[in-house]
């Protein structure tokens, strides 16, 4: 109990021991310490700038899908347009063309008629000659009444 | 547990004296061999016991440190690191709250002042013969009177490395002062309040007792309680050889006492890095 040198000892120690932990243990373990607050500070501001991008991206895709939605609308009617002028065109292509045939086949049935009436003239002319021929064997020389019969036929 | 031949009272003398080496004036350098010899060496003789220890547990703590301080890394933290960072938090976090100017001096020297207190006032939890005993055997080994071998394991219960830790904060204290506010600002502050220049010689003397009571109270305070809580273990200690009956009424104490002297070794080591933190914080504030 009484007061001696360890005094002085254990004051030396004191300043020995401070010295060594202020210089060796304090500085890295502090240091270390800090550092990972920052690291702590910047992973949670990641974390909410990621979140506010994630906000924005959907919104975003919402945009997209509307305008992909909108496009494939106005596609989709002009496709309806297409289609119905595609139609009506083949529609009046078609009228047309049948009236175009009607009238070639009508050309050609006037044609026929034409020429039928044309040969009925030729047969009843032959055979109206063939006739008077039968019924005027004798009396009629074809060669002097050739002029008359033509005329005849003409009239037909 | 008391050795056979010994009264309760030399048992008590007994573990409350220090090994103490030092020159006596009639046997030249030696191991006192009882309290009177110890008183005989005057100042220059030395605490072998307290200084082991005290030096032992300081790099205990330093080593256990350094080793952390070493492979510390920012990432994950291991058991050891975790548990090295919560005390170095804990102490930074009472600098942040008692201490106001910047010194990067005073966060360490708070954390050494606790763990090293904490683990001087630690060893108040041995069983009180454990190594006083292991020390006789070694003594007479050596061909030493076992009974003549003291040996106090609880450095904070030695007054002298109380103090010694007291006068290393009180010269920083001064120190500090002297740098900070100048040897006039210093000097005001003892001088100058409260009463102004006129009631100088009253301001002198009220600073002055003020200014001596901090590291005084802070050595004492420690002290006393270290000494206070070793007398009762050693008390209990008695007991044992007192009959079966007492020795197991002792045990039961001695668990109870040692439960609560957790809290106070604890405590204690808490109130001398805040009490020097708040003195360090004094020394650097200026006064307008």
């Amino acid at each position: 109990m009484n007061i001696n040198a360890t005094l002085i000892g254990q004051s030396i120690a004191f300043f020995v021991f401070v010295w060594f932990v202020m210089k060796y243990v304090w500085p890295p373990i502090i240091n270390a310490l800090n550092e990972r607050k920052e690291k702590i500070a910047e992973g949670l501001a990641a974390a909410d700038r990621g979140q506010k991008e994630q906000v924005l991206a959907q919104e975003r895709a919402t945009e997209v899908i509307k305008q992909a939605k909108a496009e494939a609308a106005g596609i989709i009617s002009q496709a309806e347009k297409r289609r119905n002028e595609i139609i009506e065109d083949a529609k009046t292509a078609a009228v047309e063309e049948g009236e175009r045939l009607k009238s070639s086949a009508q050309a050609e049935i006037e044609q026929e008629i034409q020429r039928a009436k044309e040969a009925l003239r030729v047969q009843v002319a032959s055979i109206a000659i063939a006739g008077a021929e039968r019924i005027v064997s004798k009396e009629i020389d074809s060669s002097v009444h050739e002029k008359t019969l033509d005329d005849l036929v003409a009239q037909i | 547990m008391a050795s056979e031949g010994l009264t309760s009272a030399g048992y008590i003398k007994h573990h409350l004296q220090n090994l103490t080496l030092g020159f006596h004036p009639e046997n030249g350098l030696s191991f006192a061999e009882s309290a009177e010899q110890a008183k005989e060496m005057g100042f220059w003789a030395i605490h072998l016991d307290s200084m082991f220890w005290s030096l032992f547990l300081g790099f205990v703590f330093y080593w256990v440190f350094r080793k952390v301080a070493k492979s510390i890394t920012s990432g994950v933290p291991g058991g050891l690191q975790n548990f090295a960072e919560a005390i170095v938090e804990f102490v930074d976090e009472s600098v942040r709250g008692s201490f106001t100017a910047k010194n990067d001096y005073v966060a360490p020297l708070a954390l050494t002042i606790f763990l090293w207190v904490f683990l001087m006032n630690f060893m108040d939890l041995l069983p009180v013969d454990w190594l006083p005993m292991l020390a006789q055997a070694i003594g007479a080994a050596f061909g030493a009177d076992p009974h003549h071998v003291y040996f106090k394991v609880v450095p904070s219960t030695d007054p002298n490395v109380t103090f010694g830790l007291a006068l290393g904060v009180f010269w920083l204290m001064l120190y500090y002062s002297f740098k900070i506010k100048g040897a006039g600002g210093f000097f005001g502050e003892l001088a100058f309040q409260p009463f102004g220049k006129v009631g100088m010689p009253v301001n002198l003397v009220l600073e002055g007792v003020a200014l001596i009571s901090k590291p005084v109270s802070l050595a004492l305070r420690l002290f006393g309680n270290m000494y206070a809580g070793e007398t009762i273990f050693i008390l209990i200690a008695l007991m044992y050889s007192a009959g079966w009956a007492m020795g197991l009424f002792g045990g039961v104490l001695q668990l109870g006492w040692a439960i609560f002297h957790i809290l106070i070794i604890t405590l204690q080591a808490f109130i001398f890095m805040t009490l020097t933190i708040v003195y360090m914080d004094m020394a650097h504030q200026e006064h307008h």
